[in-house]
């Protein structure tokens, strides 16, 4: 049974068909799209290299089956810079070297987009820490991209915010 | 993972009638089970795709002061809705101390109430497990077992009932409302998971088919609101499952207790209400002396399972611990770590 699902993706409308109920949205995006900055780490829900922001929300798109999707919006890493210029976010993780190996940082950035727009953080480094808990760094870049974290929410204007993700 | 039949109803009618055949299985945000199916634990034959059921998404306040949570109502969109926050403390708290950012804007208040339990046993289908095979026998009772269950185990299963969201919500009297095709029933939260006795298999009173709607508090849940904490101790900071958990609501006259609630996490297979220790507190004075013989009647009937014999003390400290951080007042905004003992909201004691 073949089965088709919309989709905007990174701002572009997509209709998709696949055959299995059991595809993820990660692997939707990955092995159906090509679009293979959004990573798959433990493909459990426990390290968040799958963050990707859906309806304006982070999630994890491992834990998401595609077939559930249907009519989404989802912004992936592939969609947040406008052509050469990086988003905010991403500058920032440059800036702080938020990242050593890189294999997370795709999902970190996602998920300091939604961290961002959610809002509950304010300045408080602890609040960034604890809000960014569902993102892993086995290289151990936290102090970085705590700092690039920071940065970024203070380059985008609370009116800019909504908009980013 | 095996395949399944996908379907996706459009009413709740429709949806409770898909799932009454044998194997089906409810799907909300899947951040449990999606987890379960990929390791083979669990393995449903047509999965009925409840996410997007209009009308079960709402935070309602009800014309007698209580409120009705829908059962897909978002974990994030329930801790940061400011009229529930402000009038359920302890339940906001308790969900942001579970999880990730992530899986909190993903999973369902209905998911919550049905995620599995975290037992290494039960996830691991080389091992022995009553709950995932009945009859199979329990590899946790000689294996593993320091975060085990001490109150309420059998010798068939010593798994504990994960959530934080569930330790408040028993305290505070919630209640699940169910539907199925003969209509809509209610269940009282304290009486809704099972402990496992002979059939840990059999983890709540749902019937075949039966699907969370809504979850409700009554009214006089909002009077504790002033004094009212969850504390969680875990094996880090953040985004970790409870050793022991504890939620406190009091609800007082000058330093004395009029009325308490207290309910205990990850230490048995349903969030764990002690009417002993409520007994104890009410119409006391507020004094580190009460609050030691309510903890200890807290867990008087408690019973090591295995290497866990500390949590015993454990949740006697934690007890004693999050009666004294309600006592002293619910913090006027969600500190940075919730549910932390290791939280310091600025100008308040780490240590109260």
């Amino acid at each position: 049974m073949n089965f088709s699902i919309s989709l905007t993706i990174n701002g572009a409308k997509r209709t998709l068909v696949f055959d299995d109920p059991r595809l993820t949205l990660l692997d939707l995006l990955r092995e159906g799209l090509y679009l293979t900055g959004t990573k798959k780490g433990c493909d459990r829900g426990q390290c968040g290299a799958c963050t990707v922001i859906v309806d304006g929300r982070r999630i994890n798109s491992c834990l998401a089956l595609a077939i559930s999707q249907d009519g989404a919006n989802v912004l992936t890493i592939e969609g947040v810079a406008q052509g050469d210029r990086l988003h905010p976010v991403q500058a920032a993780f440059l800036a702080h070297d938020g990242l050593q190996c890189g294999f997370c940082t795709p999902g970190q950035i996602m998920s300091a987009i939604g961290l961002i727009q959610e809002g509950q953080a304010g300045d408080d480094p602890e609040r960034v820490r604890e809000a960014m808990s569902g993102n892993l760094c086995r290289c151990g870049a936290y102090r970085g991209i705590t700092e690039a974290v920071l940065e970024a929410q203070k380059a985008l204007d609370p009116a800019s915010r909504k908009e980013v993700a | 993972m095996k395949t399944f039949d996908y379907v996706k109803p459009a009413t709740v009618r429709d949806a409770v009638t898909a799932a009454s055949a044998p194997g089906a299985a409810y799907l909300a945000a899947g951040t449990n089970l999606l987890d379960l199916m990929k390791g083979n634990i669990v393995r449903p034959d047509r999965l009925v795709d409840i996410s997007h059921l209009p009308g079960l998404d709402r935070i309602e306040d009800l014309p007698d002061g209580g409120v009705r949570i829908g059962a897909l109502v978002r974990n994030a969109d329930l801790a940061h809705d400011e009229n529930f926050a402000r009038r359920f403390p302890a339940v906001a708290e308790a969900l942001l101390s579970g999880a990730s950012a992530q899986l909190r804007n993903a999973a369902t208040v209905g998911g919550n109430l049905l995620q599995r339990t975290r037992c290494a046993y039960f996830y691991d289908t080389a091992s022995a497990c009553n709950k995932r095979d009945p009859g199979a026998g329990c590899d946790a009772r000689g294996g593993d077992n320091r975060l085990h269950a001490i109150l309420g185990w059998s010798e068939s299963c010593i798994a504990t009932h994960p959530s934080d969201f569930c330790v408040p919500l028993v305290a505070l009297d919630a209640v699940v409302e169910v539907e199925d095709k003969s209509g809509r029933r209610e269940i009282p939260l304290e009486k809704f998971h099972r402990l496992p006795g002979d059939t840990p298999e059999r983890e709540n009173t749902l019937e075949p088919g039966e699907m969370i709607v809504a979850v409700r508090l009554p009214a006089t849940a909002a009077a504790f609101a002033a004094h009212a904490r969850y504390l969680k101790v875990r094996e880090r900071i953040s985004y970790a499952f409870a050793v022991v958990s504890a939620a406190v609501a009091l609800r007082t006259d000058g330093d004395r207790i009029v009325e308490a609630r207290l309910a205990l996490g990850g230490i048995a297979a349903k969030p764990w209400r002690s009417r002993e220790a409520e007994q104890i507190l009410a119409g006391g004075r507020a004094d580190s002396a009460l609050f030691r013989r309510a903890a200890e009647a807290a867990l008087a009937a408690a019973k090591p399972s295995g290497d866990n014999g500390f949590k015993i003390e454990l949740a006697r400290r934690i007890v004693l611990r999050t009666l004294n951080l309600a006592a002293a007042g619910t913090p006027k905004r969600m500190p940075a770590l919730p549910a932390s003992p290791f939280a310091s909201v600025s100008g308040d004691a780490v240590h109260a």
